[in-house]
């Protein structure tokens, strides 16, 4: 009997190494194809490459989904899009020709936080397409998910629950819940409106803190920026910042540092206000951040006039547009903040339109996660002939 | 026998060269194939309304100010989604039964902050009948083919960091002799570039004032040679667009910066801020001459129709105006209309169609003195311009495209059943 299974066992030893040799060189393949897609670069480098690999992963179908999500984890932003819209060409033709997309597998990867949450959420609105289920089988608990876009959901489902239970009075149920979820919340329409519901309430949140906006600054100016010179000229504070120095300002006059509290909700700083007014003029922005340990921020900055941001003295960021709109974190950039102490400065010029509507002189700034939660830091006061914006001095005005 | 294959192979030819690009009648770019705003067309609806002559309605994923381009049978659109507009979507739909046949998303790679009225859809698509061209107000830009497979993509923002302004981008590209010639004049790094229809790679690139311009390229037959006109607010400049070397640059300030220039098939017409401006281009590439100027010809916003030698435009008051396009001389004005306009209008078969923000769309018999026809209302948002091909208007919300048509035979015959 047994001699006579021998050649069976050894078949099916050889089909299943086969069938390992063949998923292996899948894969394989796969990769290789994924590899000449993420070797795109700039300017249009690389795509008759990357368009022809495209087509291929889509060939392949269902199959290449879980290894084109797993790419999308660590892919740049030019690749990240060959990568998604493979995707959604293999996913779209799949369920029109009636094929099963591997829905255990996608749910895993949905579940598996180690994978980046804009992959994850592909995966996810894939699933949702076959499974009208899967919303409330996943976003439960999903609140404070590592994904944008999953998070948001999960939000906005609580806070429909929630708001129930305002509308049925239950108030301490609505209360708790709005608390939860107002920690949850990122997005700014989100975290506006469970606050409003939490006021509502009588129950204050402190939005600023939740943003992680910086509120305490030490100010200087105005530089000179007629011409719009001053954008691109170094002034002192950029060449390192000492408080306690006085700097040559616009028309040679001295200016100092000084001490400024803003009590705009929103942490808006109004030059106008704080500097005084001036046109074709530049003030620079100053506050020390200390970070408990080492971690990646984004930081942040809102304003209708030209910035730069420096972060421990480092520019990370430039625009020099005026005057064309004003939004919270408009300005985005990335950068790591040590542990200990350190310096986020900011410059902001106003220009010499003449204008109405041109002669707003402000900045808003925060420093948060990628997500966009405040990050555990303390705003060292300056302390330095601290002024609350209410009074509106205009110490360092010339 | 040679001849006998002489005419087969121009037949191969002639076969060849319809299926490889856009047909007649197909509505592939901003204002049309022409980038006139202009339909040979006959036998388009006057009448419209929810229960009368819409032959579908689609559902979009989000806002977008982009026309809709129309190729044989299929209908594309872009539209952008999400809580900071991050999401991209190029559509395709069925263009006789509104049916989506495909989409794809792309995630902003650039600035996607505007001016509320505005998004990142902003920018109509191009086709040259076999691919489709994508640019979005982010920067990010693709190229797919008809059946959704994806030819290229650039992040231009990626290319250009600083590219882009908070009001919102909205030119449109435009192809000319196998180059898509893409506008990103902008307070960042400004320039228009030549890129290979083919590749995605830069043929060039030029430098150009960094200044807010919404203003879509227009492509002038110049004699023997294609002109590419870029139009800003203090110029008018004429490309090689296989090349991008400089043709010609006429200075004028005040010049429009929103509505597109245009042509009789003579004489160019540029929109400016308080008049209109007839050039004749000069065929051995000197400077354009003035032809005329009109004070009356006002287009603040949407872009002027150039139809049987007469040009309209709508003013801010939501006055039509017509001139002469030969000595620029006013012929008629039109009551004020139902605005305000945000869409550039349209025009086929004697007519002219001008679609509101609001939702109502005046049609105007323009044969002679104006005559409205018609006032076609749908209670939504209308902000892009609409698009003309098939025996149809294809008119887009900000949340639905419709196209405007009597009922074909056979979706009678499916309404029938249906009932």
């Amino acid at each position: 009997m047994k001699t006579t299974h021998v050649p069976v066992q050894i078949g099916l030893i050889g089909v299943a190494l086969g069938l390992l040799c063949s998923g292996s060189a899948a894969r394989s393949e796969s990769s290789a194809l994924i590899d000449r897609i993420k070797a795109v670069s700039s300017e249009g480098q690389g795509n008759e490459a990357a368009a022809k690999a495209w087509r291929e992963l889509v060939r392949q179908g269902p199959g290449a989904l879980l290894e084109l999500l797993t790419a999308l984890n660590d892919a740049k932003p030019i690749a990240a899009n060959w990568l998604r819209s493979a995707v959604d060409a293999v996913a779209e033709r799949a369920l029109a020709d009636n094929v099963a997309l591997p829905a255990a597998r996608l749910e895993q990867f949905v579940r598996d936080t180690s994978n980046a949450g804009p992959s994850r959420r592909l995966a996810y609105e894939w699933l949702a397409r076959a499974d009208s289920a899967i919303a409330e089988r996943l976003l439960p608990g999903m609140l404070n998910d590592p994904g944008a876009e999953l998070r948001r959901d999960a939000v906005a489902r609580e806070l429909a629950g929630a708001r129930q239970l305002l509308e049925r009075g239950d108030n301490a149920g609505a209360s708790a819940s709005l608390q939860a979820l107002f920690k949850a919340a990122r997005d700014r329409d989100q975290v506006e409106q469970i606050a409003k519901d939490l006021k509502s309430l009588n129950v204050a949140v402190d939005i600023r803190g939740h943003y992680g906006l910086i509120t305490e600054w030490m100010l200087i100016g105005p530089f000179d920026n007629r011409g719009g010179q001053g954008f691109a000229e170094v002034f002192s504070p950029e060449k390192g910042v000492d408080l306690k120095a006085a700097s040559k300002g616009k028309n040679g006059a001295e200016v100092h540092w000084f001490g400024y509290q803003a009590q705009d909700p929103l942490g808006l700083v109004d030059l106008n206000k704080a500097i005084g007014k001036n046109m074709g003029a530049t003030a620079y922005a100053f506050a020390t951040a200390i970070a408990p340990v080492e971690c990646p921020v984004e930081i942040r900055a809102g304003s209708n006039n030209a910035v730069k941001m420096f972060l421990n003295g480092k520019l990370i960021y430039f625009r020099e547009e005026y005057h064309h709109g004003m939004r919270m974190d408009q300005h985005t950039s990335t950068g790591t903040l040590k542990a200990g102490r350190n310096e986020i400065l900011i410059k902001v010029c106003q220009n010499e339109q003449v204008d109405d509507w041109a002669q707003t002189w402000s900045f808003q700034l925060r420093v948060c996660d990628s997500l966009g939660g405040a990050v555990p830091m303390a705003v060292a006061a300056a302390g330095v002939n601290d002024v609350n914006d209410a009074a509106a001095p205009k110490k360092g005005q010339p | 026998m040679r001849q006998w294959l002489a005419n087969a192979w121009f037949g191969l030819l002639v076969a060849m060269s319809t299926s490889l690009s856009a047909f007649a009648g197909d509505w592939t770019q901003f204002r049309g194939p022409k980038g006139t705003g202009v339909s040979d067309e006959t036998g388009l609806p006057v009448r419209w309304g929810p229960d009368e002559n819409i032959r579908w309605q689609a559902a979009l994923p989000g806002r977008g100010l982009s026309g809709p381009v129309v190729v044989g049978q299929r209908v594309f659109v872009t539209a952008c989604s999400g809580p900071l507009q991050e999401r991209l979507h190029v559509l395709c739909l069925d263009s006789p039964s509104g049916k989506r046949l495909w989409e794809r998303q792309l995630w902003a790679t650039g600035h996607t902050m505007c001016h509320p009225k505005t998004c990142m859809a902003a920018p109509t698509p191009v086709s040259d009948g076999e691919r489709l061209f994508a640019l979005f107000a982010t920067g990010d830009l693709a190229a797919l083919d008809l059946d959704g497979n994806l030819l290229w993509y650039r992040s231009l923002a990626q290319d250009y960091p600083t590219i882009g302004n908070n009001v919102g981008m909205a030119a449109s590209p435009i192809l000319c002799q196998g180059v898509l010639i893409v506008p990103l004049e902008c307070p960042g790094e400004s320039f228009v570039a030549g890129i290979d229809k083919a590749t995605g790679r830069n043929r060039w690139k030029v430098e150009r004032r960094r200044d807010l311009n919404w203003v879509t390229p227009f492509l002038f037959h110049n004699g023997d040679r294609d002109d590419v006109l870029i139009q800003s607010a203090n110029e008018i400049t004429a490309y090689d667009p296989q090349t991008g070397v400089k043709r010609w640059n006429f200075e004028q300030t005040g010049l429009s910066n929103i509505p597109s220039p245009m042509t009789d098939g003579r004489l160019l017409l540029i929109p400016a801020s308080d008049q209109f401006l007839a050039l004749r281009p000069g065929t051995d590439g000197s400077k354009p001459t003035v032809v005329w100027r009109s004070s009356k010809l006002k287009a603040p916003f949407a872009s002027p129709v150039v139809y049987q030698d007469r040009v309209y435009a709508v003013n801010g008051a939501e006055v039509v105006n017509c001139v002469d396009a030969i000595e620029g001389k006013l012929v008629w004005q039109s009551k004020r209309l139902s605005g305000p306009f945000s869409a550039s209008p349209v025009a086929a078969d004697g007519k002219l169609y001008l679609v509101s923000e609001k939702g109502t769309t005046t049609v105007l018999d323009i044969t002679s003195e104006p005559r409205v026809l018609a006032t076609n209302r749908l209670e939504e948002t209308f902000l892009a311009s609409p698009a003309i091909a098939g025996g149809a208007l294809y008119l887009r919300s900000d949340a639905r495209l419709y196209c405007i048509g009597e009922k074909t035979k056979a979706g009678k015959d499916k309404a029938t059943r249906m009932r």
